[in-house]
This record gives structure tokens, C-alpha cells and sequence, in this order.
């Protein structure tokens, strides 16, 4: 990447990063009712497989999904409006933080059955090749998800179909609280198992924004070429818990610091320096980020909660919810 | 008129959809080459070839989710699990995603797929190929749910479900796939949610869907040899959309109902129906209303244990009997 990529990439880290943060902290005040699942610390996974991706190409993404919804363009303000049940969220406060979806731009949902999006993935890059286009599909997911069967099932369809599909598994080292090798046959779940099914797969350091890029332009080079499907392990690690009532007291406080060592924007900020790309201009990137998700904040806790009526809306395709007559 | 079985109609209604609309695409196990296990897809790949009819490997989930994926992105899938027991295997896509992704996301997407399966006893397949489950589609809001008696509806129902952008499952019961019926024209379109009177009778309604449709007119035909009961008939096609105005009109004639339902009496359909009926219909009614569905057992093996635990007409002739006499 050179320095203008690598900055505006950085920049949409540092939004991605205050948008998780804000969301934590709107959590804490009794804003954000239910749960969430923060995505700061893998922030590069997101942005880097973005900017190899065209806006014609599909994004299918798991309930820990803010970061891909923002990369792909839903902004911190529809974001974190959802997340206050608002009704300007961006699923008109009828999804939550776990269904952030942005379809307009393919981004076609986040889903919180674990490995479910892994089929509908394929089937959208089967759609394409139906339709004769070459856009890809990415299925973005958990380590977790590498043990359920829709996983298996996907991964052997897109090998035997040829389809146009990256398999991104964000492997942050645990299924919710537990250590994702204590309860995996192999050690790296996603990638391992995909000479299984004949595809390839390469495990990536996740944390590096132009590693991931790279991975996934070699993966899309692939799929729009006709060749299938591939498997990326991009190693990461989540800052927060699990999920916002979990403070991950299971994982190890030096692996954390290592980890913590590793961040992606810190990565990103050290290769601007390499590149000598002004100080001024890193914090600036960090202020236009910060003044977004600021004012995001203040739009979402001032725009009015939905109409009662919408409960009742877009069941079916005419936008009603009729059942009988 | 021309003769078709109910088997046929299937392939007839799909290919009819086919021919009319390039984006519509079927996918399941064994119904390319093979032409389905049922015989319900045969001509289709001859027709259409590898690009429109595509076998899939045993995976329920990847047939379904491929399906949904495939649906929210310009294709309308006609993906058939082989019998409806299997429908289990890929029941997070029916009860979780693909009835709640237009709601959860705002009205952003649209899925226009039909989910084609083979359903219900009567063939002696034992517990696991043999259930009626219509009712397990009919718990969950967002799909519609679609059981044709007649090779007629098939075709015409297969129409209005393909063309849907709703979600259909659409049941083919196991038991008529050998029955004929009259040919339906050119163009037939039988729309989603209007039940069909097959027949007029002011004694008592007998309620019935797909295999029960039969076993109401076999009952029917009985009631008026022996009993001189005209019993009035509704196949009701839908699940959903629910034709609830033609129960009630029918009801609101008769004062008696009996709901014939192959599915067990725990959970049924019927149970809905009836609690309409006793809210909305109360006065209409001379009578309890009747619910003759299957047994609350797994389906037995054995024919006789089979057809003992099924709804009979023997069933609904001493149902029908008790009420007039009530």
C-alpha cells in the first residue's frame, strides 16, 4: 500500500476501533439494551478484505459484525442507532447489534447462528455464476464456527460447485470463553481443514491490514478467475470479551499483552511512520475518526425511537405482516 | 380433458415457471439425471439442462442456505429436500433465517425462494419418512406454507409460489403422488391464501388439506349415502395465507366443523383454526368443534398401525355423526 492507502485504511481502523468503543461505553449508560459483540482488535480483518473487494461483491457477516457492516460502508451513525433503538438504525431498530446490515452495498447481514451465513455465502456466489457475473462472496466467521456442520457443508458445496466464495475465518483464539484448540482436532480450524475439501488455504497474521488485503486479493484473483472457492485463516484477537457481559478472565494476562502489542491500528501507525507520513497527518486521521463517531452519538441519543407500527411491518415482500384473512 | 397425475403436475408446474422466468433454478438431491427419488422432477434436466437443475450433495443446510443466499441476490431456487423428516436437518434456515432476514434487516432484502418437499404417511416409510409436518412451518411467522390436494393446484400453486417474493414451503404428500386429476390449462395460477369448496353441503364443514382432502370427501360421500348429512368440503390449499373467511362463511351456513389434519393432534393446525372459530364463530356454532388429526406417536410401521394412527374416514364419518346429533 502506498502511504495515501495506508492512511485512509488506518483511518477506517480508528473509526471502526471509536465506534466499538462508543458502543461499550453507550452499553455502560444504559443506552445499548441487550447485547453486543465488539469487534476492536480485528479491525484490520474488515477493512483489509474491503479494499480488495468491488461494491458489486457480497459480505455475509457473523453477530460479531460492526466493523464489517462500517467497512462496508454503514456509517457509525446508522450503526450505533440501531444499537440504541432508534429509528433511524440501520435496520430500523428491528435487528440489533447481532443483524447489522447494510444490503444496498452487499453487505447482506450478520447472523447469530453460528456457521449459518457459510451456505448462504455460496449461494450467492452461485447465483452469480447463474447469472453469468464474476462477483465473489465472502463469508466472514469465528473460529467456533469452524466446528458446526453448516461449515463443512459449505466449504464441500463451494469446492464441488466451483464457486466464487472466500471462506475468512477471524480466528481470535476463542469460541466464546473457551480456548478454540481445547476443543479443535486440528490447529488451525478453518485452514486445516480445507485440504479436506480440496481447497486452498493460507493462515494470515489478521492483525496486518495490508497482509489481509493481499490474502484476499490473491483469493478474489482466484474466484473471478473461475477457479473456486479459497480459505484464509486470519489470526487475530479481540479486545473486549465476548460478548458485553464477559470479562474474559480466561485468557492469560501475558497473552493479552502480547496481543495488545499487536494491535492493528499500532501495526498501521508504525508503517505510516516507515513511510514517512507526517505525525500531523496520523492525528488528524484519528480526530476526523473521533468527531464522526462524537457526533454519531449525539444524532443516534436525539433521533426518536420507532414507530409501534413497524412491528407489524415487512414480514413479506408487500411490507405486511398479514397472516389470514 | 387430459388426465395428469399429481407426481407429473409437479414437474409440469416447475417447468411451466421455468420456461417463463430464466432466473427461476432448481437445486436438491437426485433431481437432475435421476429425476428425484419421487419422480416429481422428471424431464426437467432433459429440458434444461446442468444450469438450470443442479444436484446437490446430501446437505440439507447447503441446499437451503445456498437457496437463501442465492434468493436475496436475483435467482428464484426451487430447492427440494427429499422427504420433510429432513427438513430437521436444515431447520435453522427455516425457522431462523430465512423467515426473519427481511424483518431483522429493516425490509432491506427480499427472499423468493420455495422450499419443495415430500410429505406425510400412508406409503408405510416408517417414523423418519413418513410425518406430516406442515405444522412445524405453520408455527413459524414469515414463511408461507403451501399443501396442494389436486395436480391441478400443484400446477397452479407451484406458479403463485414460484412467482412469490416470500419464502414458500411448499408440501407434496407422499400419498397422492400416484392420484390423476384433470389437466389444468394453459397459465393456470392458483393464488396463495384462497381456499377451494369442493363441496356444498349445509349440514356440517369438514376442513381439509392435502391428504385429508380426500378422506373428508370419502367421509362426506358416506355421511350423504347413509346418514343423509351433506357435509360441505373446504381444501384449504394455504396454511399461509390462512383462509379464514371461507372457514367462517362455511361455518356461519353449516354450525358444525370438523378439521381434518394428517398432522398430530399436538401442534396441529387445527388447533389454530379452532380457536379462531371458537373466538370469532362462537355464535355461528350448534356444536363442539372436532378436531380429527393424527395420533400424538411416532408413525408405526406396520400398515394397519399406520392407517390406525392417520386419519380415516371411518374417523370422520363417527366425528360428523356425533356432532349432527349433538
Amino acid at each position: 500500500m502506498n502511504a495515501d492507502e495506508l492512511l485512509a485504511a488506518y483511518e477506517q481502523m480508528a473509526l471502526i476501533r471509536r465506534t466499538e468503543k462508543a458502543a461499550q461505553d453507550l452499553f455502560l449508560a444504559g443506552l445499548v439494551k441487550g447485547t453486543t459483540h465488539l469487534a476492536a482488535g480485528q479491525e484490520a480483518v474488515a477493512v483489509g478484505a474491503h479494499l480488495a473487494l468491488r461494491p458489486d461483491d457480497y459480505v455475509f457477516a457473523t453477530y460479531r459484525g460492526h466493523h464489517h457492516a462500517i467497512a462496508r460502508g454503514a456509517t457509525p451513525e446508522e450503526c450505533l442507532a440501531e444499537l440504541m433503538s432508534r429509528a433511524t438504525g440501520l435496520c430500523q431498530a428491528k435487528g440489533g447489534s447481532m443483524h447489522l446490515t447494510k444490503a444496498q452495498n452487499g453487505m447482506l447481514g450478520s447472523y447469530a447462528i453460528v456457521g449459518s451465513h457459510l451456505p448462504m455465502a455460496c449461494g450467492a456466489a452461485w447465483s452469480a455464476k447463474l447469472r453469468g457475473t464474476d462477483q465473489v462472496a465472502v463469508a466472514f466467521f469465528g473460529d467456533g464456527a469452524t466446528n458446526i456442520g453448516a461449515f463443512h457443508e459449505a466449504m464441500n458445496l463451494a469446492a464441488v460447485w466451483q464457486l466464487a466464495v472466500i471462506f475468512v475465518c477471524e480466528n481470535n483464539l476463542y469460541m466464546e470463553y473457551t480456548p478454540i484448540g481445547t476443543v479443535t482436532s486440528v490447529a488451525n480450524p478453518a485452514a486445516d481443514r480445507a485440504p479436506a475439501n480440496n481447497i486452498p488455504a493460507e493462515v494470515i497474521d489478521g492483525n496486518d491490514v495490508e497482509v489481509v488485503r493481499d490474502a484476499v486479493a490473491r483469493a478474489v484473483e482466484r474466484a473471478r478467475g473461475g477457479k473456486g472457492p479459497t480459505v484464509i485463516e486470519a489470526q487475530t484477537y479481540r479486545h473486549y470479551g465476548h460478548s458485553r457481559t464477559d470479562p474474559a478472565k480466561y485468557r492469560p494476562a501475558e497473552e493479552v499483552e502480547r496481543w495488545l502489542e499487536h494491535d492493528p491500528l499500532d501495526i498501521a501507525r508504525a508503517r505510516l511512520e516507515a513511510l514517512d507520513v507526517a505525525p500531523d497527518a496520523v492525528a488528524e486521521a484519528d480526530a476526523r475518526a473521533a468527531k464522526i463517531v462524537t457526533d454519531a452519538v449525539e444524532a443516534a441519543k436525539a433521533a426518536p425511537e420507532p414507530a409501534l407500527a413497524t412491528a407489524m411491518t415487512d414480514v413479506w415482500a408487500d411490507g405486511g405482516a398479514a397472516w389470514r384473512s | 380433458m387430459a388426465e395428469l397425475t399429481y407426481r407429473a403436475a409437479v414437474a409440469e408446474g416447475i417447468a411451466r415457471e421455468m420456461r417463463r422466468d430464466p432466473t427461476v433454478v432448481c437445486l436438491g438431491e437426485d433431481i437432475g439425471a435421476a429425476e428425484g427419488v419421487f419422480k416429481t422432477t422428471v424431464g426437467l434436466f432433459e429440458e434444461f439442462g446442468p444450469q438450470r437443475v443442479w444436484d446437490t450433495p446430501i446437505s440439507e443446510q447447503a441446499i437451503v442456505g445456498a437457496a437463501m443466499g442465492a434468493a436475496m441476490t436475483g435467482i428464484r431456487p426451487v430447492a427440494e429436500i427429499m422427504f420433510s423428516d429432513f427438513l430437521a436437518c436444515c431447520w435453522d434456515y427455516l425457522a431462523n433465517e430465512i423467515p426473519k432476514v427481511r424483518y431483522m434487516t429493516g425490509g432491506q432484502v427480499t427472499v423468493p425462494l420455495v422450499i419443495r418437499t415430500a410429505n406425510g404417511g400412508g406409503l408405510g416409510f416408517g417414523a423418519q419418512h413418513s410425518q406430516a409436518v406442515e405444522n412445524w412451518a405453520f408455527a413459524v411467522p414469515g414463511l408461507k406454507v403451501v399443501a396442494p390436494s389436486t395436480p391441478a393446484d400443484v400446477v397452479g400453486l407451484m406458479a403463485s409460489a414460484i412467482r412469490s417474493d416470500d419464502p414458500v414451503v411448499l408440501f407434496e404428500h407422499k400419498a397422492l403422488l400416484a392420484s390423476t386429476g384433470p389437466a389444468p390449462p394453459p397459465d393456470h395460477v392458483v393464488p396463495l391464501g384462497e381456499a377451494a369448496t369442493v363441496r356444498d353441503g349445509g349440514d356440517i364443514t369438514l376442513v381439509a388439506l392435502a391428504s385429508t382432502v380426500p378422506t373428508a370427501l370419502a367421509a362426506a360421500d358416506v355421511l350423504a349415502a347413509e346418514d343423509e348429512i351433506e357435509a360441505e368440503v373446504i381444501d384449504l390449499r394455504c396454511l399461509v395465507p390462512l383462509d379464514m373467511t371461507a372457514v367462517l362463511h362455511s361455518v356461519g351456513r353449516t354450525s358444525r366443523l370438523i378439521i381434518v389434519e394428517e398432522n398430530p393432534f399436538q401442534g396441529g393446525w387445527g388447533g389454530t383454526i379452532a380457536s379462531i372459530v371458537a373466538d370469532e364463530g362462537f355464535e355461528l356454532l350448534d356444536a363442539p368443534i372436532r378436531r380429527v388429526a393424527g395420533e400424538n406417536v411416532p408413525l408405526p410401521f406396520a400398515d394397519i398401525l399406520e392407517k390406525h394412527v392417520l386419519p380415516s374416514t371411518e374417523r370422520v364419518v363417527a366425528a360428523a355423526r356425533a356432532l349432527v346429533g349433538y
